[in-house]
């Protein structure tokens, strides 16, 4: 949010041709049971670097045309997962979103992430979400005393579940996931991703448990591989690999 | 996107009248069967593992049935014209035709019977309306499967 404010209200006069601003339109999913039952669209429009983020857009909006407009974030920059939400129909970060990136010529769409309770605006109750994460014991599980120094792992065997550490917990690849809309007893992608992490090094012992755990009905058997995960994941995951990774231990374990 | 667009404050409502206000809060819209502390653990049972892994088998199986039998049925010496009394007569003779056809009835049955089972767990919301709508489905494959088998096993060739 470095970039001076040249204009207050989105007209970009022609003729200055050389300034990097152009006016968008952020169609915004409103929702606020304080005053109607009903969500709705609201267009606003700013003058903005297209080489801003979608966040930078909702953090003008919010701080100089309707302070009302709400959305969780913190870090700004990728790391925190709070501002997952649903931009022109996909789940993105909107912190590392480009606004060039999604074609502002047309209005944007920005609503919040799907399958999730709207508390407000683009505020979800993600209590659900991290409660199918706490039920696949996402922690270090060991048998025995513990060792007098760390725990010691090769490079390949840390190199097994790389890619699931990644996980920050953004809830974009659950909230895209149509199982998940139909029925949210399904774990998701996010939880299953967060047991492969585990299942898979070679330190923890819990495996076992987790694959008992995801072996439910509600388990890995109810993905369908959609993809619509791994194209949500801000961090690169490939999700569902990871989900088809625990179905073949699960087969693998029993054949 | 069906809904109105707006470019004054949207969420304020028109009349200046609102049933809801901050101590009426309108009701929020859950989703459906949300997850708690208090969902019950799963069964212990390898079935949905089995059932997934049934959809696979059954389905290669299936591309070579269904395929030479749509061939056969639809393609091949003269198409639909030629089938009749006579033509599955014939073909009902032969025991290879005969187990072709049966395997093609139960895979086929309990392959689609499993997937408009995952489709109810899906879409029935309420733990009566699965439950009945599975009962529905499970009775139907049965006498779809024994009928069917029962045909294929007491076939007369010589009933007219
Ligand atoms: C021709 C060869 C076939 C193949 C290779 C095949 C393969 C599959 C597979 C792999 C699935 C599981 C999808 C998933 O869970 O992700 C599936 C689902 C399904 N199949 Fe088949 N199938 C075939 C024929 C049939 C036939 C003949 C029927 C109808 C009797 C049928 C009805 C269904 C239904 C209703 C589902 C559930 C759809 C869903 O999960 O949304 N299939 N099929
Ligand atoms: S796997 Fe990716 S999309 Fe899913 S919660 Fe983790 S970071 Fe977010
Ligand atoms: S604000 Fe932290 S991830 Fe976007």
């Amino acid at each position: 949010m470095a970039t001076p404010t040249l204009e207050k209200n989105g007209t970009a006069e022609a003729g200055f041709a050389d300034t990097p601003y152009i006016t968008a339109t952020f169609r915004i999913r409103r929702f606020n049971p304080e005053v109607s039952d009903e969500a709705q669209w609201q267009d606003f429009q700013i003058s903005i670097d297209p080489k801003e983020r979608v966040l930078d857009a909702l953090h003008k909006i919010k701080w100089e045309l309707d302070g009302t407009l709400t959305f969780r974030r913190s870090c700004a920059h990728g790391i925190c997962g709070s501002d997952a939400m649903r931009i022109n129909g996909k789940n993105r970060l909107a912190c590392k979103t480009l606004i060039k990136d999604i074609n502002p010529e047309k209005p944007i769409l920005i609503e919040a992430i799907k399958g999730l309770t709207v508390l407000k605006d683009l505020v979800v109750d993600m209590d659900p979400f991290f409660q199918a994460y706490r039920d696949v014991m996402p922690f270090l599980i060991t048998k025995g005393n513990e060792p007098t120094r760390e725990r010691l792992q090769s490079p390949e065997d840390r190199e097994r579940f790389d890619d699931t550490t990644k996980c920050i917990l953004c809830a974009a690849c659950t909230s895209s996931c149509p199982v998940f809309w139909n029925d949210g007893q399904y774990f998701g992608p996010a939880a299953i991703v967060n047991a492969h992490r585990f299942i898979f090094d070679s330190r923890d012992e819990g495996g076992e448990q987790r694959l008992e755990i995801l072996n439910d009905r509600d388990g890995v058997w109810r993905c369908r591989t959609t993809f619509n995960c791994t194209d949500a994941c801000p961090r690169g995951i490939e999700v569902t690999k990871a989900i088809q990774e625990v179905k073949r231990a699960l087969i693998t374990r029993r054949f | 996107m069906s809904a109105e667009t707006s470019s004054s404050s949207a969420i304020s409502d028109v009349e200046g009248v609102s049933l809801y206000d901050v101590d009426h809060p309108a009701p929020v819209i859950e989703p459906p069967r949300k997850r708690t502390g208090k969902t019950p653990k799963g069964s212990r049972t390898n079935f949905e593992m089995y059932a997934w892994l049934f959809m696979r088998l059954s389905g290669i199986v299936l591309v070579v049935l269904v395929i030479g039998h749509l061939l056969i049925q639809l393609v091949l010496d003269g198409g639909v014209s030629k089938i009749g009394f006579a033509f599955v007569a014939g073909r009902w003779a032969s025991p290879f035709w005969q187990v072709w056809d049966l395997a093609m009835l139960w895979l086929a049955m309990l392959h689609g019977a499993n997937g408009l089972r995952t489709v109810i767990n899906d879409y029935a919301e309420r733990d009566n309306t699965r439950f009945w709508l599975k009962m529905l489905l499970y009775t139907a494959t049965v006498f779809t499967v024994l009928l069917g088998t029962l045909v294929i096993f007491t076939f007369d060739p010589n009933i007219r």
